[in-house]
């Protein structure tokens, strides 16, 4: 069972249960954010895209205090996997589960576009439950949709982060090389998505969930998903 | 504030006519009160009342087998199988976007958005119409970066792809610009809910946001030309919370889902006013207001400003009675705001009490049915003939093709508009299956079955250009157009909603334009088979005196019964067949080209064959199969088409056009006139036999003009430029234009 938190403002929330339902065909379910546990027999959480409050304070800032956030700390923190798509990376990093801040684009704009992502993750891919598909130096490519999506970290962060091997995407030219013209909102090391230390969190800016069906025209995305699902079929529940 | 006395300043100053204030009287048997001078103020502003323009929509086609809702309701809905509906309409915010372009816009947004969810529909995809003055007007840079920004706040927010639209630039509209916003929702077709007040005794609750003051008058606003004190207005404008509309949107649609509304409707303008006296009005009962009941947001308020008040994100519902409790738990559960303030009556008035004391009380269904019609006196412009005079004669021929195609492709009306869209989330809700830049919009619906999931394209276009030559013809083309855009993604066109911008209906120039324009949307409708099921009318789009060119936007939507056998314009192989579709006449009055090029907006536009136009549109729909793309000529003529349908699929293509048109055609009218009916498709050669065929069937005339493949586009000898040059200045354009000065 994967678990979809719906905060009030989440939009990409019924995005995120059609691909699991429908395109991958496992059981999903939504959790309101006024919930103080994950239910039962879930094994993996979402955190979706979308303006959770209204991002009138700060993109996440308000969301992280919502009850459901303290279930999804204990759940990540017992090792189960939780991944944050766009506003949910905001999220998670607000909460404190990643690090470094997700600052107002270079240009100031909303972007919404299709951008090209290195696949640069340091650890051997099965040992995270979201990338176990994919290969070190594939490029994806993958739609992003933020007006906050320019990730920022102090040098001695960004020193643990590639120390760790956390960085898991960078924005890239369709080649797979890392310039400042591939980088769509100003992000440092043009980083598109990390994982905690643990490797069971991630948080990324684009939306896999948005290009996982061929009549969308892309099917990139679908390697997250397959990625998660082929991890949760060797280890059942956390 | 405390309450005026009636006087004739007063009634002025209402923007009501001597003649209006008799009819009051006449309905009430009295002087008004303070807040009963309002509510008719605002109900029998042009905005809500349509005074000058009602008359006219005899002319329109509205219905057909698909129509469920024609025009009356929040919206129109149509049948599209399956159990499903699609419910749809377009609305102009044009004043307030001027006065205050970020707010404006958003607020736009949110109102049309609350138009189709109060349906009963989860909106699904949204389009815009914007037209400004030309961008070396800092003002009208820092507008359109204001709409565009305010129109991707909120959609983006709510969550609401934006997944098309038109960007129009001409000196027109400089003192009045136009937003135009559109907007569909799917819902299940038992599950349509109208806005009416039925059922004497049962509770009416407020739901949504606060009532403040702004927003008061913003009616009566959009009824007037501007003078110079447009920047006084400020205060007339709303401003948007996208988040609570967002909250309202899922509270709406879980209580719609438990059977608990007998009837909602959004308070948008006009407010309280025209909820609670539209809803009476349809249902024939009477709703009776304890106004004091509101959620005030300012202090001091009286119940004139609670009943004019414009505040967003506020919703008016009838509730079966005994449910209000089941109804008020969801909205807690949503954290908004709901209150009952009233109930509905079998008397037929709508009464508005304060703190106990009556303060209003007319006959609700009297104050739209009694509303002024006006049948404005009309009158052709003097300057009309010379305006359609057009001498080709004089018009030398360029002597560089490819700097006229270059420059055509940079021109802002035919120069890609990714630096708007690219600002919207055209996406969310992982629908969009053909993206903004395209003919039409084409997006899936997940919930329909059967053979295959369904598609529905969409698109809004209006020539404005060929409006102002001849309002008739002009009017008649924003619908064809349409239809062939919809034609090209493989759909077929069913209905249309329309947004008709005009000038002030009062001056007799204007009347004529719209009259006309009017007529021949309706021919065209007819012809087409595409009923018009809703839509606005914006009169007074004039800044002193000076009228913007008649601008009737027309939104049209149509059904792919396979979503993924659909058509988009990009070529897509190397070696494929490419066709024109359609006669090629020497045609250039009206067009973009002689426009740009040679400084003339002059001449007749192309001329319409309606049935011919309908027989492409068939062929196309059976074509599919077999063809890899279609893309319909318009701005910058079969050049311009070509040159957008290489950069799209990034081949090149080799053409030649010495067969489309009579022997002697000037080739400038060849390459870059408007001639209407043609779209240029491509296809594998070993189909061009079947689309032979099938072309013969349909009475479609079909020119083989070339082939794709390589790095230029090559027309005859007089194009030859590389797609890459091409599509750096197509795409460039507009982004420098904003970004460089």
């Amino acid at each position: 069972m994967i678990g979809i938190v719906v905060f009030p403002g989440s939009n990409c929330d019924h995005d995120c249960y059609h691909v699991f339902k429908h395109v991958m065909g496992v059981p999903a379910r939504f959790i309101w954010h006024k919930e103080d546990k994950i239910p039962e027999g879930t094994e993996a959480v979402v955190l979706p895209g979308g303006f959770s409050y209204g991002d009138y304070l700060r993109t996440g800032a308000l969301a992280r205090l919502s009850p459901v956030m303290g279930a999804v700390q204990r759940f990540a923190g017992a090792g189960g996997p939780v991944m944050g798509i766009c506003n949910g990376f905001q999220i998670l990093v607000e909460a404190g589960l990643l690090p470094g801040a997700l600052l107002r684009n270079r240009g100031l704009k909303f972007i919404c576009k299709d951008v090209h992502l290195e696949v640069s993750l340091e650890k051997p891919p099965g040992e995270t439950p979201f990338t176990n598909a994919l290969r070190k130096g594939q490029v994806l490519r993958l739609p992003i949709a933020h007006a906050e999506g320019n990730y920022f970290i102090n040098p001695e962060g960004l020193s643990a982060l590639k120390e760790n091997g956390q960085i898991v995407f960078r924005y890239s030219t369709a080649e797979g090389r890392i310039t400042p013209e591939a980088n769509p909102n100003g992000s440092v090391e043009n980083i598109a998505g990390i994982i905690n230390r643990q490797g069971n969190v991630l948080g990324m800016m684009p939306h896999p969930e948005r290009c996982a069906e061929a009549v969308l025209g892309n099917t990139d995305g679908k390697l997250l998903f397959e990625s998660i699902l082929s991890f949760l079929s060797g280890t059942k529940t956390v | 504030m405390k309450e005026p006395e009636i006087n004739e300043s007063l009634i002025k100053e209402h923007g009501l006519t001597a003649g209006e204030y008799a009819k009051i009287l006449e309905i009430l048997g009295r002087t008004p009160t303070f807040t009963e001078l309002g509510i008719f103020s605002v109900m029998w502003s042009e905005h809500c009342s349509y005074k000058s323009s009602r008359i006219h929509f005899r002319n329109f086609p509205t219905s057909a087998p698909w129509v469920v809702q024609g025009p009356g309701e929040n919206a129109g809905v149509i049948d599209i199988g399956d159990g499903l509906c699609a419910v749809f309409k377009m609305e102009s915010h044009n004043h307030p976007s001027f006065i205050e372009p970020y707010q404006g816009a958003a607020t736009g947004v949110g109102g049309i958005l609350r138009d189709i969810f109060t349906m009963g529909a989860r909106p699904v995809a949204s389009l815009n119409s914007l037209r400004f003055g030309p961008l070396d007007d800092p003002l009208q840079r820092r507008l359109l970066s204001g709409v565009v920004s305010g129109i991707a706040g909120y959609g983006n927010c709510i969550g609401v792809p934006t997944v098309g639209g038109e960007a129009y630039f001409h000196p027109c509209y400089g003192g009045n610009i136009l937003v135009n916003v559109f907007n569909l929702g799917i819902v299940k077709k038992e599950k349509i809910f109208k806005g009416t007040a039925s059922g004497a005794g049962n509770p009416v609750i407020y739901v949504g946001s606060k009532t403040g003051r702004d927003g008061i008058h913003g009616v009566t606003m959009a009824s007037e030309e501007f003078t110079d004190d447009a920047e006084q207005k400020k205060p007339n404008v709303q401003v948007g919370d996208p988040f609570t509309e967002k909250l309202l949107l899922e509270a709406c649609l879980e209580a719609m889902g438990k059977d608990l509304i007998v009837g909602i409707q959004d308070m948008g303008g006009a407010g309280l006013t025209s909820s609670s006296s539209e809803m009476a009005g349809r249902a024939g009962t009477g709703v009776e207001l304890h106004i004091e009941k509101v959620p005030p947001r300012e202090k001091d308020m009286i119940p004139y400003e609670f009943m004019l008040s414009e505040s967003q994100e506020r919703m008016l519902i009838v509730v079966s009675k005994g449910k209000e409790e089941e109804l008020l738990d969801i909205f807690r559960k949503w954290d908004l705001e709901a209150v009952v303030i009233g109930r509905v009556m079998d008397d037929g008035f709508l009464t508005v009490k304060w703190n106990g004391k009556t303060v209003a009380q007319i006959p609700a269904a009297k104050i739209s049915s009694e509303a002024p019609l006006y049948d404005r006196p009309s009158e052709r412009p003097a300057w009309q003939d010379g305006l359609q005079k057009l001498d080709l004669g004089s018009i030398a021929l360029p002597t560089d093709y490819n700097s006229v195609l270059l420059e055509l492709l940079a021109s802002p009306n035919i120069a890609s508009k990714e630096m708007i869209w690219q600002e919207y989330d055209h996406m969310v809700r992982t629908n969009t299956v053909v993206l903004p830049g395209s003919d039409a919009a084409v997006i899936r619906v997940k919930e329909s079955g059967g053979s295959g999931v369904k598609g529905l394209a969409m698109t809004v276009d209006c020539s404005s250009r060929y409006c102002y030559l001849d309002p008739y013809l002009g009017g008649m083309h924003a619908v064809a157009e349409a239809a062939r855009n919809i034609a090209c993604s493989g759909a077929r066109p069913l209905a249309v909603t329309d947004n008709l911008n005009f000038g002030n209906p009062e001056k007799p120039e204007v009347m004529w334009q719209f009259v006309n324009a009017v007529k021949g949307i309706g021919e065209a409708c007819r012809a087409l088979q595409t009923p018009v099921i809703g839509g606005n009318v914006s009169f007074y789009n004039e800044t002193k005196g000076q009228a913007i060119y008649p601008t009737p936007t027309i939104g049209m939507v149509g059904i792919l019964e396979d979503v993924e056998k659909h058509l988009t314009q990009g070529f897509k192989l190397e070696g494929d067949a490419v066709v024109l579709l359609g006669l090629t006449k020497e045609e250039l009055g009206g067009s973009e080209y002689l426009a740009v090029i040679h400084g003339m907006e002059k001449g007749m536009p192309p001329s319409l064959d309606l049935q011919a136009e309908s027989r492409l549109h068939a062929l196309l729909t059976q074509a599919v199969p077999i063809l890899h793309s279609a893309h319909d000529c318009s701005e910058g003529g079969v050049a311009a088409a070509l040159a957008e349908s290489s950069i799209s699929g990034n081949i090149g293509a080799e053409i030649s056009l010495k067969d489309i048109s009579a022997p002697g055609t000037r080739k400038d009218a060849l390459l870059f006139g408007e001639s209407s009916g043609r779209v240029v498709a491509s296809l594998s050669e070993g189909d061009l036999a079947a689309l032979k065929l099938l072309c013969e069937n349909h009475g479609v005339p079909l020119f083989l003009i070339g082939k794709t493949g390589g790095k230029n586009l090559n027309i005859d000898s007089e194009i030859g430029v590389p797609v890459s040059r091409l599509s750096e200045v197509h795409k460039k354009s507009l982004k420098n234009r904003v970004e460089s000065r």
